[in-house]
């Protein structure tokens, strides 16, 4: 403990202050009686009453889960494949992991606006389809950076041996190397999941009538007025986010040991 | 095989098709005409657009700097705690990271509004002048962006310390080196592929940002990112942001080529 100097634990309390004031702000807000401004004018609980009695919220809440859902399973069944295609198939494959990383690196708005051209191009309606088609061209490559990071820590005797004791190449690959790939694909799912119900900027590109998500339709909210429903909803998807990061720990502490470099 | 040709028709070809849109002709209603020019590229040129992509390059670089500078000590604080620490810290890092970050930049808003939380803490203070003008200003992007992507940069820093083995700075303490001398000539060097991911991570989104100028900039705060959403959904000139988007883009690709294939691998994940 005595290591680590004090500027520096005095200035990590300052950033992680930095970090939570404005979220912390934005909640105490949410309960505020005041319907105009920052000025506390009591608790109260009214915005909440008022944001819950929306049905368009729910609407855009399940848009948003089925889109993520869709998005998810597609990434992660084809992610697995193209992971392990990549990692057995040799260097010759070398600029496909490069591109294939690719949806990852650009910023995301060229990747909504490009989507967007096509899909006018080509006619195909905006909605629920063009958005899911969005997020699984992010999801893909975040799938495939996982389950090749587990691929690689695999021993490759567990196989081997598999082979040895006269099992086909297709069970091999259901009942040794598909099972011990699990975890990443789990961890992968949950990403895929999360990221997909955060994204605002494909989606806004891509969207169509009657396919507005959780994002959109925050966004819309800030646009139209600052009325304190936004506050409430904002509060509701910060509790939202902490509850699936303390989800994903517990499944990291189950799955892997402490120890150097556990992260990477 | 399926995802190969997924990533052809998901990504390749939406690419393709924008660079060539790019050379084409905006229609009088905003569609595209198929006519060939290389107008929309020597747009690029313009004064007023060239101003854009320099503003938004110094603030990608300033937001870089600053995330290194606040992100450092956290991160080695986070790799140098005893397990409990460290794994409540992390924690208190990552909630932010997985926050929305609509509703993260919307929270700034708040605190800038004319009756906003400065304003007001302002006013309490005796300041009895009209309110400070905070929302719509450079600072406001700035602060929104650092905000944003602070995150991006301390994990990764926090994964590269973690990794330097603690003997090797008790040897330079050991070795008489002074406390800042180990920072700059053991720490700093050793924790280089921390800050070669972290740099990226928050250099490209913060250049391609659009939510944050859209939201604490207005519509006189322009970045590339807003310039783009504005010739595509508001001027309805395809063709220009098409040629914006692929001036974007071809400066992140000469930066990813750039930096080499080891810097490449780290900085994804």
């Amino acid at each position: 403990m005595s290591r680590i100097p004090k500027a520096f634990i005095l200035s990590s309390a300052a950033v992680l202050v930095f970090l939570y004031l404005p979220v912390v702000i934005l909640i105490v807000l949410s309960f505020n009686e005041a319907s105009m401004g920052t000025e506390w004018k009591g608790f109260s609980l009214r915005w909440y009453e008022k944001l819950l009695s929306d049905p368009s919220i729910f609407q855009a809440a399940w848009n948003s889960l089925i889109i993520a859902g869709g998005s998810t399973v597609v990434s992660v069944v084809l992610g697995v494949g193209a992971a392990i295609g990549l990692e057995w198939g040799g260097p010759r494959l070398q600029w496909w992991s490069l591109g294939v990383v690719l949806p990852l690196v650009i910023p995301e708005i060229l990747l909504g606006v490009a989507l967007l051209m096509v899909f006018v191009t080509i006619q195909i309606p905006l909605g629920f389809f063009t958005i899911m088609i969005g997020h699984t061209v992010f999801g893909l490559p975040l799938t495939i950076v996982l389950v090749r990071a587990r691929l690689r820590k695999l021993d490759p005797a567990l196989a081997e041996a598999a082979r040895d004791l006269g099992a086909t190449p297709w069970r091999v690959m259901t009942r040794v190397t598909l099972p011990l790939l699990k975890p990443a694909m789990i961890g992968a799912a949950l990403l895929n999941f999360t990221v997909s119900l955060d994204d605002f900027v494909v989606t806004f590109f891509v969207a169509g009538p009657g396919s507005t998500t959780l994002p959109l339709k925050v966004f819309s909210m800030i646009k139209t007025g600052v009325t304190p429903e936004i506050n409430a909803l904002s509060a509701l998807l910060v509790i939202v986010s902490m509850m699936c990061v303390g989800v994903s720990w517990l499944f990291q502490q189950q799955g892997d040991r402490p120890g150097t470099g556990r992260w990477s | 095989m399926a995802s190969v040709l997924f990533w052809g028709a998901c990504f390749a070809v939406p690419l393709l098709v924008m660079l060539g849109v790019s050379f084409l002709s905006r229609g009088t209603y905003g569609g595209i005409e198929w006519i060939w020019t290389g107008d929309n590229y020597r747009r690029l040129a313009d004064p007023l657009v060239l101003g854009i992509f320099l503003r938004s390059l110094a603030f990608a670089l300033g937001t870089t700097l600053l995330c290194g500078v606040l992100g450092f000590p956290l991160a080695y604080c986070i790799a140098r705690s005893p397990r409990h620490w460290q794994h409540v810290l992390l924690i208190l890092v990552m909630i932010p990271f997985w926050t929305n970050f609509l509703v993260r930049t919307y929270a700034w808003v708040l605190i800038f509004r004319a009756d906003g939380i400065v304003n007001g803490l302002v006013q309490l203070l005796g300041q009895t002048q009209e309110p400070l003008r905070l929302l719509f200003t450079d600072f406001a992007v700035f602060v929104g962006l650092v905000y944003g992507y602070l995150p991006f940069m301390i994990l990764p820093l926090v994964v590269a310390i973690d990794r330097i083995p603690v003997q090797i700075e008790e040897a330079a303490r050991d070795l008489f080196a002074s406390r800042p001398a180990t920072f700059r000539y053991v720490v700093l060097p050793l924790s280089q592929p921390g800050w070669v991911a972290g740099s990226m991570l928050v250099f490209i989104p913060s250049l391609g940002a659009f939510i944050t100028p859209y939201l604490l900039g207005g519509g006189q705060r322009m970045m590339i990112g807003t310039l783009i959403q504005q010739e595509f959904l508001v001027a309805r000139d395809w063709p220009f942001g098409a040629a914006l988007s692929f001036g974007l883009m071809s400066l992140i690709l000469f930066l990813w080529v750039g930096m080499g294939r080891k810097a490449r691998e780290q900085a994804v994940l």
